[in-house]
């Protein structure tokens, strides 16, 4: 149209403008495993950490450990800890339980989702071995008892944020594992309940 | 829609409907945005009235009967549709005025119409992708208004999750088709937002005029620079998020499902992430306009240009590390608070900067009161209000008592109802002899101002009191105790839509009498490009590019 004009410079910022907005989106897709990656290292909003094995001796330390269980109301168990909670030395292992019941009568199969509060725990908090890493199946009105292994690393006596804990909370919501169903295909009855 | 034909300069331009439909001309386009957004703002306008009306008394007035109307809801369930349909009126009012009202007016329609005039180059660097980022527009708001109208959440119409759109009311909460059609809805307009950005980065990079360096350039295409950079680098991120949601609704992934290692949390920061800067999106090019304006009618050169410049710059990179103060409910840890406190806070300096240097290029000014100075007056003083009551909600600790009160929503509308939309209105009559080719009446457009302006005022500044009183937003009812603020804030809601009214009687009225405008009818005042062409400029300008001294 006019002298002036450079179409090929015009391409080249309008690709390279093209391409941030691209870039942008994967970004908005890379923030899922980024995210899950940050609260494994930081123990943000109480990530338990994983250990192969406990520290070699414990201190003299001792915290309280309170044990919460929750179960999603689609899925018909009873769930509950054993145990209500333990006062445990500090880097010491310990083995916990869970006691879960099919109440249905059909095969179960749900999944745990966990965390500790006070959430700066999360850091210290670790799990040697825990039903909540793999899906538990339950047979109709079976009943199972889950250990779950853990102890808490001394370097919370260390961290300025966290060394005054005298609690922790240990919390488990186990969820059904019903392979991956969309919102639009969901059974009415349970949007119903949600809406006003 | 009335151009005085300029024969000159004119090698002959389609006629008719395909004149717009197949346009690709800058001003033809801008002005297909500016109707498209008064279109949207008189919808979203009625949508904010009717649920003041509800509010006006306690209980539940007109929700009822309007459900079993427009839905057919039988009488027995009309009470649910009813409140389910206010909050549908608030989500739409919400999604209305910020994508199809402020966006396409400040950004389409004056960005569009100016940032070629003022940098002196023919036309936009993409005419075609110009026209592609209007007609995207229409559907995307025929999506937003057709979801209004098919199936929410079991036996409601609508989507009622506000423009937030949190899951999990916005996935299992809500499994009808209404949601996806909004998620489609700004997936288009988001498009359209995207392409006009890239439209506008290589139009303001690559075509100004000789001797426009970027340091010369008039603040209003600075302040569009600024805001499309913020679209390209936000939208993005949204797109990304309700994308996730479409999936999440319909294809079983689990981005937001907890119980399959999910994280609804996780919309919230992609959506704010989004929505923060988009709130910068709303109000930058509002400076802008302020700029010219308050430059021309106080017939000096703006205080202080190159501040001005880059604290638009410094408002929209922090702009991107705040998001969080949206968030300060959900479980952050008490360091994350205290950094999203401090950011938020910082932020009051650029603004602090452009007030101030606002008022200083009026200071020993020889200011001419004309409508669009004294819209820009309003603007500086109710954006000043929004901006304190910013900072107030910026400390983490308030915030836990204010969060989601009618205190927040006055901050928000004092910054974008009352601050965003002013600018337009000052942009409007300031570029109006220059857009159009006619006066305005300056009577008239005193009166829309002195009627808007105390009608916003008589709508927003009660419901400071309502918030600190504690009465949560997004509810149809409200205990008796808020009945009198609730009142007098219907009242100023019934004015500001008179207000409307008398600016639509306002454009009727210039159209009507044809009173040709001057090249430049602002006087010495007015320095900037577009006053050097006629009014209306030709359908082609700058055929040989004008040379900055």
């Amino acid at each position: 149209m006019t002298a002036g004009m450079k179409p090929r410079r015009n391409l080249r910022v309008a690709v390279l403008a093209a391409g941030v907005a691209a870039g942008m989106v994967g970004l908005s897709y890379a923030s899922v495993p980024l995210y899950r990656l940050f609260c494994q290292v930081t123990g943000f909003g109480g990530t338990t950490q994983r250990a192969d094995a406990a520290p070699q001796q414990a201190t003299g330390q001792t915290v309280r450990i309170q044990f919460d269980a929750n179960t999603s109301g689609s899925l018909d168990w009873s769930f509950h800890p054993v145990q209500d909670s333990m006062t445990v030395k500090i880097g010491e292992q310990i083995l916990a339980f869970y006691k879960a019941t099919n109440r249905s009568d059909q095969p179960l199969i749900g999944s745990a989702v966990f965390n500790v509060t006070p959430v700066q725990a999360g850091a210290y908090f670790n799990k040697i071995q825990c039903f909540c890493f793999t899906e538990q199946r339950l047979e109709p009105g079976q009943s199972i008892d889950m250990p779950v292994s853990f102890f808490v690393d001394p370097g919370i006596l260390q961290d300025a944020d966290a060394a005054g804990i005298k609690e922790i909370t240990l919390s488990y919501t186990f969820y059904p594992v019903d392979k991956a169903k969309a919102v639009s295909e969901a059974p009415q009855a349970a949007a119903d309940s949600i809406t006003n | 829609m009335a151009h005085a034909t300029t024969a000159h300069d004119d090698h002959g331009h389609p006629t008719g409907w395909k004149r717009y439909v197949y346009s690709t001309n800058h001003k033809d386009i801008g002005t297909m945005y500016l109707w498209f957004a008064i279109l949207s703002g008189v919808i979203g306008g009625i949508l904010s009235v009717v649920m003041r009306m509800e509010l006006q008394e306690p209980g539940i007035q007109y929700f009822t009967g309007l459900a079993s109307m427009v839905y057919g809801t039988p009488a027995d369930a009309a009470i649910d549709a009813g409140k389910h349909m206010y909050n549908v009126f608030v989500t739409g009012h919400g999604l209305l005025m910020i994508f199809f009202m402020v966006m396409p007016a400040m950004i389409g329609g004056f960005g569009n119409w100016f940032v070629p005039l003022m940098i002196g180059a023919p036309d936009m660097a993409f005419p075609r992708m110009n026209n592609i980022s209007f007609w995207l527009l229409p559907p995307a708001l025929g999506l937003l208004l057709i979801s209004m109208f098919v199936e929410g959440p079991a036996g409601a119409y609508g989507v009622g999750g506000g423009w937030t759109i949190y899951p999990p009311l916005s996935t299992t909460g809500q499994p009808g088709p209404a949601m996806d059609f909004a998620i489609l809805a700004l997936h288009i307009a988001g498009a359209s937002s995207i392409l006009g950005a890239i439209n506008f980065i290589t139009t303001i990079f690559n075509m100004r005029a000789p001797g426009m360096t970027l340091h010369k350039m008039p603040l209003f295409v600075w302040s569009v620079l600024v805001t499309v950079f913020l679209l390209l680098l936000s939208l993005p991120v949204l797109a990304g998020g309700i994308t996730m949601l479409l999936t999440d609704r319909n294809f079983g992934t689990s981005f937001f499902v907890p119980s399959a290692g999910g994280d609804p949390v996780l919309f919230q920061h992609l959506f704010w992430f989004f929505g923060h800067p988009e709130v910068y999106i709303l109000i930058l090019p509002g400076f802008g306009i302020i700029s010219q304006i308050v430059a021309t009618f106080s017939k000096k050169p703006v205080f202080g240009y190159l501040g001005m410049a880059y604290a638009m710059v410094a408002i929209g990179v922090v702009g991107f590390i705040v998001w969080a103060h949206h968030m300060y409910t959900v479980g952050l840890d008490a360091d994350t608070q205290a950094y999203f406190v401090a950011a938020t806070m910082i932020i009051a300096v650029p603004t602090g900067v452009k007030i101030f240097s606002w008022i200083a290029t009026m200071w020993g000014g020889s200011i001419d009161f004309r409508a669009p100075m004294i819209w820009a007056m309003g603007f500086i003083f109710l954006f000043t209000v929004g901006g304190v009551t910013g900072v107030v909600l910026a400390n983490a600790g308030v915030d836990r008592s204010l969060h989601d009160t009618y205190y927040v929503v006055a901050h928000f509308h004092y910054v974008l109802s009352l601050g965003a939309v002013f600018a337009i209105f000052a942009g409007w009559y300031y570029w109006f002899p220059k857009m159009f080719g006619y006066t305005y009446s300056e009577g008239i457009a005193k009166l829309h101002f002195w009627v808007t302006f105390i009608g916003v005022n008589m709508v927003f500044f009660p419901q400071h009191f309502l918030g600190l009183a504690g009465m949560p937003r997004r509810y149809i009812d409200y205990p008796e105790v808020f009945a009198g603020w609730n009142q007098i804030s219907s009242y100023g809601s019934y004015l500001s839509a008179l207000g409307v009214l008398i600016f639509l009687y306002g454009v009727f009225h210039a159209f009507a009498r044809k009173q040709q405008a001057a090249d430049n009818p602002w006087g010495a005042g007015a320095t900037t490009l577009e006053w050097t062409l006629s009014s209306p400029p030709p359908f082609h300008q700058f055929s040989t590019l004008p040379v900055i001294r």
